[in-house]
């Protein structure tokens, strides 16, 4: 009984149950509007169809975010992984019925690529120790300006059908390859940071680096690590994209990191650090998304989408200070 | 007197121009509880840091059993059984009680969960429970974060942490210097139970009467040297003072020169 108590109370503490709220009620609300066009599971589909490569740049974000930093180059880090994939896959066959070979190659050279910007960017900030805004704002650029150098700025869309077909817009047992894919990435995560050594520490260094320096646990070698995490990330949501689009959308993507920042804060996630939750993040994927959606379907002009989602982030970073402040108090 | 468990001869540490420790001794004996005094300033923390593997001496020797020895860090010094409670308490306040007394040294499940890194949290928390309630500590909700806790219960999970892990001593670093006339109360009962399992204490307090409360001896360190150890039933808050100040430079019958292991 009073370990029931306690559970709810927790769970009425934590930042991840209001957003889910929120994302009910939007739902609700645009379903009562519009019923034929909104509640309807193509909609649906196609709203996790869209999210689906945000949520992976999101599920990194958010690793990042508890470690008490930030990645600003997951958008740059995913055309950039993207563009690898493609150069490699043409250079093994330029056609456009490359084997499923040379798609295994050109994916593992974007997974590469993401994972390296991610390292990168891990090691400057554990060990040279430059702020991680300034260290991902410089791999932003980089990343972004080396995908223009390797395709001289012109989009390629010489993407193996295969891949396009199938991962790209094929399903699985009428689900979405893309929507399979991020399910799999959130599962592994979710677990991952709620249940693993792994992210105990994460939590353990965005909380007080510092104790978890006294315990032994190695915060510098944990950053690399998370950070790599990010840009494997969006590595895959690199060829994900590449493969859905059949493009390397160079000049799409810039609002992707304010869009993977704003999903993880609105999931609960704390910008200070310690505390986060994947399943939250990925609520805050969606809350953009059915807004989006929702306010096309009403006919509502879809920039108020910004507008709201700006706002709401704004309350929610201002609503998480005021629970620490009283935390602090207690 | 048996053989000092960990002892100091001689530490020398200067940051920059100052000299934190100059030529530093200290001991400690199995099963007490020893109190370090002195001014703000004297070297208490540094001393202790240094005994711990949390700063590298820049010269005299440490000795544990009697044998020199030297700690690379913490981590060194606690696999020998040797704990710190710092000044400045290291938990991490998002977590909770079980995680901080588990920290850095998580229990895994079995078979191929524990490969994947998977926490045994219900194994930890049942642990935390019993060394909680061994050491009186009352937290309500053990699985609310840290950050939520009162003071007096964070510097008793701090404790709780390095008393559950020491085999031979912990250091506390003014333990109480936080906490309200209560809590300070119930670290000093818990000091005393530490000591009843057998673990030595080294309590750092700018609190005399406290330190006549709970110590078996006292060991004084003025401009980063030791220059007065007591017994605590024997001397009186007077005396301490003295010593702390300066006051008995002169003819103590206590003190100790430079160089003079005692
Ligand atoms: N990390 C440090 N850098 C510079 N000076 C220090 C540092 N730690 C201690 N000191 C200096 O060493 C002297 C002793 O400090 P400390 O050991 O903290 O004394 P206590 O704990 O007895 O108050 C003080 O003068 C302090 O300013
Ligand atoms: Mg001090």
């Amino acid at each position: 009984m009073n370990h029931a108590r306690e559970a709810l109370r927790r769970l009425r503490g934590q930042n991840t149950v209001w957003t889910f709220l929120v994302l009910a009620v939007l739902v609700l609300v645009f379903s009562i509007l519009r019923p034929n066009a909104f509640a309807t599971v193509f909609e649906f589909r196609s709203i996790a169809t869209e999210s689906a490569i945000l949520v992976l740049l999101a599920v990194g974000q958010t690793f990042v975010i508890v470690t008490a930093g930030i990645d600003l180059s997951v958008g740059s880090v995913l055309i950039f992984s993207g563009v690898v994939a493609v150069r490699t896959m043409n250079a093994l066959d330029s056609g456009p019925h490359a084997g499923w070979g040379v798609i295994a190659a050109g994916t593992g050279a974007g997974l590469a690529a993401g994972l390296g910007w991610g390292a990168l960017n891990g090691f400057l900030i554990a060990k040279a120790k430059v702020p991680p805004l300034i260290v991902t704002l410089g791999t932003l650029g980089m990343a972004l300006g080396f995908g223009q150098i390797l395709t001289h700025g012109i989009d390629i869309g010489n993407v193996p059908s295969a891949l396009a077909d199938t991962v790209g817009s094929g399903s699985v047992l009428g689900i979405p390859w893309l929507i399979v894919v991020a399910v799999l990435v959130v599962a592994a995560a979710a677990s991952g940071l709620a249940l693993t050594r792994f992210g105990r520490y994460t939590r353990a260094i965005g909380s007080n680096a510092e104790a978890a320096g006294r315990v032994g646990i190695r915060a510098d070698r944990h950053l690399i690590k998370v950070y790599a995490l990010s840009g494997l990330l969006a590595g895959l949501a690199g060829v994900l994209n590449l493969a859905h689009f059949s493009s390397t959308t160079l000049t799409s993507g810039t609002q992707d990191n304010l869009n993977a920042i704003a999903a993880v804060v609105l999931g609960g996630t704390s910008l200070f650090g310690g505390t986060g939750s994947v399943i939250g993040t990925v609520i805050g994927v969606f809350i953009p998304a059915v807004l989006e959606s929702g306010f096309a379907i009403l006919q509502v002009q879809s920039f108020w989408q910004t507008v709201a989602v700006g706002a709401v982030l704004v309350a929610a970073v201002y609503s998480d200070q005021l629970r620490r402040r009283r935390r602090q108090q207690a | 007197m048996p053989e000092p468990l960990l002892e100091a001869r001689g530490l020398v540490k200067t940051y920059g121009q100052v000299e934190a420790l100059s030529g530093a001794n200290f001991a400690v004996y199995p099963g007490e509880v020893v109190a370090l005094v002195g001014d703000n300033g004297a070297g208490k923390s540094t001393l202790v840091k240094t005994l711990v593997g949390a700063v590298t001496p820049d010269g005299g020797q440490i000795l544990l059993d009697g044998r020199p020895t030297s700690f690379g860090s913490p981590r060194d010094a606690q696999a020998l059984g040797i704990e710190t409670v710092y000044q400045d308490l290291a938990l991490a306040a998002d977590l909770d009680a079980a995680a901080n007394l588990f920290l850095g040294r998580e229990q895994l499940r079995g078979g191929l969960l524990g490969a994947l890194g998977v926490l045994d949290k219900r194994a930890m928390r049942d642990r935390a429970v019993e060394a909680f309630a061994e050491l009186g500590v009352q937290l309500g909700d053990i699985g609310a974060p840290v950050a939520t806790l009162s003071g007096g219960q964070r510097q008793s999970v701090a404790i709780a942490r390095s008393v559950a892990w020491a085999s031979r001593v912990v250091f506390m670093d003014e333990p109480t210097a936080a906490l309200g006339v209560v809590q300070r109360g119930r670290v000093l009962d818990l000091v005393r139970r530490v000591r009843d399992r057998g673990v030595s204490v080294v309590l750092i307090s700018h609190n005399m009467p406290e330190v006549l409360s709970v110590a078996d001896r006292v060991e004084v360190l003025r401009l980063g040297r030791r220059v007065a150890r007591f017994e605590a039933a024997e001397t009186s808050l007077e005396e301490l003072v003295a010593a702390m100040t300066g006051a008995m430079d002169g003819a103590p019958p206590n003190e100790e020169n430079e160089g003079d292991a005692a």
